[in-house]
């Protein structure tokens, strides 16, 4: 029987990792990841996880150790943030080249310098070409749930693809909420002891990460067309999910009350929580705006995206990041994606929460009214910066 | 109170400073400071490098020239400000998971390379900022967040690993002893070469709360009662020496310095 659990959504995600039965966990503390590898290695030490649990001495080494691991078959995990994420980054396309279905939990936290502890979205969308799998949580719930997901997704023959399940730091990692706990057996039925052939093998011995020099196109066109069939595995094991424990999430994208919306806002992770609610309140006043909950950034949603932008007169994205010199990162794949249609609907593109600056309700108020005023035929300005202390005109 | 000369050293609009009351690392800053003063130095000849941790707070709290860099890396980011510019005082402060974890490289080929740089490592035997996990110098037995029945991996002695990569000034202290500190840190900076201060701190909140050392008095007791010197320390046997912290200066040599190697190679190589 499932049960209910008072946690925040570093805790949340160490019960999920409790219930996955990883054979090996590495990791480095970063803040405000560090509960969650505390928790697991309480699990560890006390007995209730028989895993393997390495203290290492970098988060390079967190994630070469995670690879070495899955070299020989184990299910692995690991945790990071922020800057401990980039200093992972050599070793994000060595696992993914490899195809060994590495589990990641990564606490969104901003970029240095200068410091900062809040969460935006700089530092996972820094690895987006990375190969990796990634997922957005809205709350602890859904940070629990996608944990289990993310084993069963990226175990899968089709797919043998690692994946990072981003969680906002601080809001969602220290944030307590009550949180459904499913039951051990039930977990076991849906997620299966991992087995595979892409493994070493004292019986067959092969080599893993070789020099490929003239195959290397092959092996990652090879690996973009795996990518490519990613969506119908994500949304097949939303809906096992959701069958068996009750949560469906929509796969890919979640669309709130978008099908007779004029204008959409897209967001990722904890902010959509917020413009859900400014979404009903503004709807009891007669506007037709919905809420485009991206889940996923790779594999992209295009087909959703395509879908929704073909319906509405506007849409805005939010990004809680900026590609210096360019636009917010989330915006751009949008934007390649709408760019298909034969009339495209206008957009803007609104830059909030950097270092973890708030987003609040009436923030998000006024960039429906932005959009509803672009759909209205007035002109907009196509980047905005939401809640900044200063100006700026682009 | 600190004299008024030490407090033209300090960015007072900065303070309170984030340190929990009785953290070690105060001691260890006031200690640098004393140093700077003895030494005469000024502000704007002295770069003090960290990354992070508490420890890496501490030039924020400088009035000299500062930089905060990536975790680990600090004795890298010191290595190029020495380079550019030798005639700076160059100081770099490390915590023990900053120094001997993630930065271990560097620290061993600083020491190597013998360039003129002291590093001061605040060793506290834990990460303090990101919660209490262990580091490689959290005592055998002792517990952290990471390892809640106590620590099995062998811990680190700092001072053996620098005198075995090549420091040519290496010295330990203890929190409890500022004096010694201080003057630990003024022949650190005054030897020409890579110097290597360890200063066993303390943090009451991440260790101490929960290897049964609550106040920070507590904690500096222990790393009062754990101190030994080094003259001491000849007559005890290995068995009496485990756990202990021992102090004293181990490394005091001459070789040739880096920069200066460097600047003469590239004169040779012009022909000059």
């Amino acid at each position: 029987m499932s049960k209910k659990i008072f946690v925040s959504g570093d805790e949340a995600v160490a019960e999920a990792v409790r219930l996955a039965k990883p054979h090996v966990i590495s990791a480095y503390p970063i803040t405000p990841q560090t509960v969650a590898v505390e928790r697991i290695s309480d699990f560890v030490e006390d007995g209730t996880l028989k895993a393997e649990y390495l203290h290492v001495e970098s988060e390079h080494s967190a994630m070469s150790a995670a690879m070495g691991a899955a070299a020989v078959g184990a299910r692995t995990f690991t945790a990071t943030s922020s800057q401990g994420l980039l200093y992972m980054s050599e070793v994000l396309p060595y696992v993914s080249g490899a195809r060994f279905p590495i589990v990641m939990m990564n606490a969104n936290r901003t970029l240095a310098t200068p410091w900062a502890l809040l969460s935006d979205h700089r530092d996972s969308l820094s690895q987006l070409d990375s190969g990796w799998i990634q997922v957005y949580c809205e709350d602890a719930q859904e940070t629990l749930d996608m944990i289990l997901q993310a084993y069963r997704i990226s175990e899968d023959p089709r797919v043998m693809a690692p994946m990072m399940v981003n969680l906002d730091g601080f809001v969602l990692t220290h944030t307590y909420e009550m949180v459904e706990l499913p039951a051990q057996a039930e977990v076991d039925a849906f997620l299966p002891a991992y087995t595979t052939i892409n493994r070493m093998d004292l019986d067959d011995p092969k080599t893993v990460c070789y020099a490929a020099m003239n195959d290397y196109m092959e092996f990652h066109m090879k690996q973009e067309l795996d990518m490519r069939k990613v969506p119908s595995v994500i949304e097949e094991v939303d809906r096992l999910y959701g069958d068996k424990f009750g949560r469906y999430y929509d796969g890919m994208v979640e669309q709130y009350l978008c099908d007779d919306a004029e204008v959409v806002l897209v967001t990722l992770g904890s902010v959509t929580g917020t413009a859900r609610v400014v979404v009903d309140a503004m709807r009891k006043e007669g506007h037709k705006v919905g809420l485009v909950k991206l889940r996923y950034m790779r594999p992209f949603p295009r087909e959703e995206i395509l879908d929704i932008a073909s319906r509405v007169r506007a849409i805005g994205v939010l990004d809680k990041d900026i590609s210096v010199g360019y636009e917010g990162i989330v915006f751009t794949n949008v934007n390649s994606t709408v760019a298909d249609l034969e009339t495209s609907p206008g957009r803007i593109n609104f830059i909030g929460g950097l270092g973890g600056r708030n987003i609040s309700k009436e923030n998000t108020r006024g960039m429906f009214n932005e959009l509803l005023e672009l759909a209205r035929g007035e002109k907009k300005e196509k980047i905005q910066f939401v809640n900044a202390r200063c100006e700026y005109h682009g | 109170m600190p004299r008024p000369e030490i407090i033209k050293w300090l960015r007072t609009q900065f303070f309170p400073h984030m340190w929990c009351p009785g953290c070690g690392h105060g001691i260890i800053l006031h200690a640098l400071l004393r140093a700077l003063t003895d030494l005469e130095k000024k502000p704007e000849e002295t770069v003090i490098a960290s990354g992070i941790g508490c420890s890496s707070r501490m030039p924020g709290y400088i009035n000299a020239c500062t930089v905060h860099s990536t975790h680990g890396r600090s004795l890298a980011f010191a290595t190029g400000i020495k380079l550019a510019k030798p005639e700076l005082t160059v100081i770099d402060v490390m915590g023990d998971g900053d120094c001997s974890a993630i930065g271990g490289n560097h620290f061993i080929h600083a020491c190597r390379r013998n360039i003129d740089i002291t590093a001061i490592v605040m060793n506290n035997n834990i990460y303090g900022m990101t919660g209490g996990q262990a580091s490689p110098t959290t005592p055998e037995g002792a517990r952290a967040t990471t390892a809640p029945y106590g620590v099995i991996d062998p811990s680190f002695d700092l001072c053996k690993l620098a005198e075995g990569a090549g420091a040519t000034f290496v010295a330990r202290s203890v929190v409890s002893n500022p004096k010694q500190c201080e003057k630990y840190i003024v022949d650190g900076i005054k030897h020409k070469g890579f110097s290597v201060v360890e200063i066993i701190s303390t943090c009451h909140t991440q260790f101490g709360r929960r290897n049964k050392f609550r106040s920070p008095i507590d904690n500096i007791n222990r790393v009062k009662d754990l101190s030994v010197s080094q003259a001491k320390a000849k007559d005890m046997t290995p068995e009496e020496l485990k756990g202990k912290y021992v102090t004293g200066l181990f490394v005091n040599v001459e070789a040739p310095e880096y920069t200066d190697q460097y600047f003469s190679l590239v004169d040779k190589v012009k022909g000059e």
